[in-house]
């Protein structure tokens, strides 16, 4: 009897990996959920589909005409923003004001609303390279690796053409795009912009300088091996 | 006086029993492999509207994780970009392949690609990627090698139980704040991860709650 018993148990362990499968095992089924009690609630959640609305959409567009102002995050401790203390204004779009649209009136500005200082430029170098180096290359050539896989048209930002630009016209093509290029206005505040606009001016000097730029007690750095 | 029960009948009881045990280790056992997010949710792979591959963006191009997930570190989600990120490229790149037709598709009427959501917590959890991000919890801690694959699927059981694993002992997987981003990054050894991340642990004052009130409201 027991013989028949552990055969009986062996075709339905079989039988089991056979239709339940093993762990971690892929698959495109929904996951099963076994005590489903209080996981789905009807509360609008971020980028996810709601049926209240007659659209679908869980997150709603702005109103026509009106402009998002913005919201309070938590900031790290290497904010390098510290004149907004430690918790930052995380802002895309709010005024009309010089720091806002790189224009005075209807001509474009030139000069920062911001102190740069070292650390603005880190982060205007660590921004650069999330959001610009794919297509306008690490050094500002227009040599990104997006060209390699067929974009045409990047500019390089060592032309006079770019040389000579304001820096709100700099500012305003980040935010809202040019040519070919689209806006990153959606992604990037309205700081960090600004540190962008920086960093590609310091990419821009760093074309023409010569060692009489460097000041005289950086200079030995140039001389060491470059960190990995 | 006959006898009334068969020899074999002797053996009976005590293959009764034999019997109920295995039968109760075999459901203990099914209810421990099956009953949990190890089995359910680990290796969801859905198909999406659009092929896209982290494998070819991230490993490929080298593209930071951040061009696309652009509010991370400053939001409790993490965004799935919206369809102007992916036409920043794929206006010219690509720009009549069948796979990205679900793109287009967006780009032209404005309704958004719905792209299948694959980490889920339940909606009693509220987690904050930014705070993760911002002290020194990488990426790949919750999604492993994400960045090597060509079709996403979720690759750890992000159960309660798995969450506390790091909750209580953070210096197991606190790394420097410039590798975050840096999906390949791996501590020398594991002594190293244990002297660094106590440092790190001290030095950013990371008490991870293991309350209830920390996850749940």
């Amino acid at each position: 009897m027991l013989r028949y018993f552990f055969i009986a148990l062996g075709l339905f362990f079989v039988l089991l990996a056979a239709v339940a499968g093993f762990r971690g095992q892929k698959s495109g089924k929904p996951p099963i959920e076994i005590f489903p009690d209080m996981d789905h609630q009807p509360k609008v959640k971020a980028q996810v589909p709601s049926n209240f609305f007659a659209d679908d959409r869980g997150n709603r567009l702005p109103v026509a005409g009106t402009v998002p102002i913005g919201y309070e995050a938590p900031v790290s401790k290497d904010n390098p923003f510290p004149d907004e203390g430690k918790y930052r204004m995380v802002r895309y779009a709010s005024g009309t004001d010089y720091k806002n649209t790189g224009r005075f009136g209807d001509q474009w500005g030139t000069g920062f609303p911001l102190p740069v200082t070292a650390e603005l430029l880190q982060r205007g170098q660590e921004r650069y390279t999330i959001y610009c180096g794919v297509c306008h290359g690490a050094s500002g050539g227009g040599n990104g690796v997006a060209g390699q896989y067929g974009l045409v048209a990047i500019a390089s930002f060592h032309q006079d053409r770019l040389r000579v630009m304001a820096d709100g016209e700099i500012y305003n093509t980040i935010a809202h795009g040019k040519n070919t290029m689209l806006g990153y206005g959606a992604k990037i505040p309205v700081d960090d912009r600004w540190a962008i606009v920086s960093y590609v001016r310091a990419l821009q000097m760093a074309q023409t300088a010569t060692i009489n730029d460097v000041p005289a007690d950086e200079r030995a750095k140039l001389e060491m091996p470059p960190q990995p | 006086m006959a006898n009334f029960f068969p020899k074999w009948a002797n053996w009976l009881p005590l293959k009764l029993l034999v019997i109920a045990f295995v039968l109760g280790a075999v459901v203990t056992g099914g209810i421990w492999y099956y009953f949990t997010p190890k089995y359910t949710n680990v290796g969801y792979m859905p198909e999406q509207p659009a092929p896209f591959s982290h494998a070819i963006h991230v490993e490929q191009l080298g593209m930071d994780c951040r061009y696309c997930h652009s509010h991370v570190e400053v939001a409790a989600h993490s965004n799935v970009p919206d369809t102007q990120t992916c036409m920043a490229c794929h206006s010219q790149i690509k720009a009549t392949s069948p796979k990205l037709a679900a793109v287009r598709a967006s780009w032209e009427t404005g309704t958004p690609v719905e792209w299948v959501r694959i980490h889920k917590a339940p909606d009693y959890v509220y987690f904050n990627h930014a705070v993760h991000v911002n002290r020194g919890i990488s990426c790949y801690s919750c999604h492993g090698q994400i960045n090597e694959m060509p079709v996403v699927y979720q690759a750890e059981p992000l159960s309660m139980a798995w969450c506390l694993e790091c909750h209580r002992e953070p210096e197991k997987f606190l790394r420097p704040p410039s590798e975050i981003y840096n999906l390949n990054w791996r501590p020398a050894s594991a002594q190293d991860q244990l002297a660094m991340g106590a440092q790190y642990k001290k030095e950013w004052n990371v008490n991870p709650p293991v309350g209830c009130g920390g996850c749940h409201r």
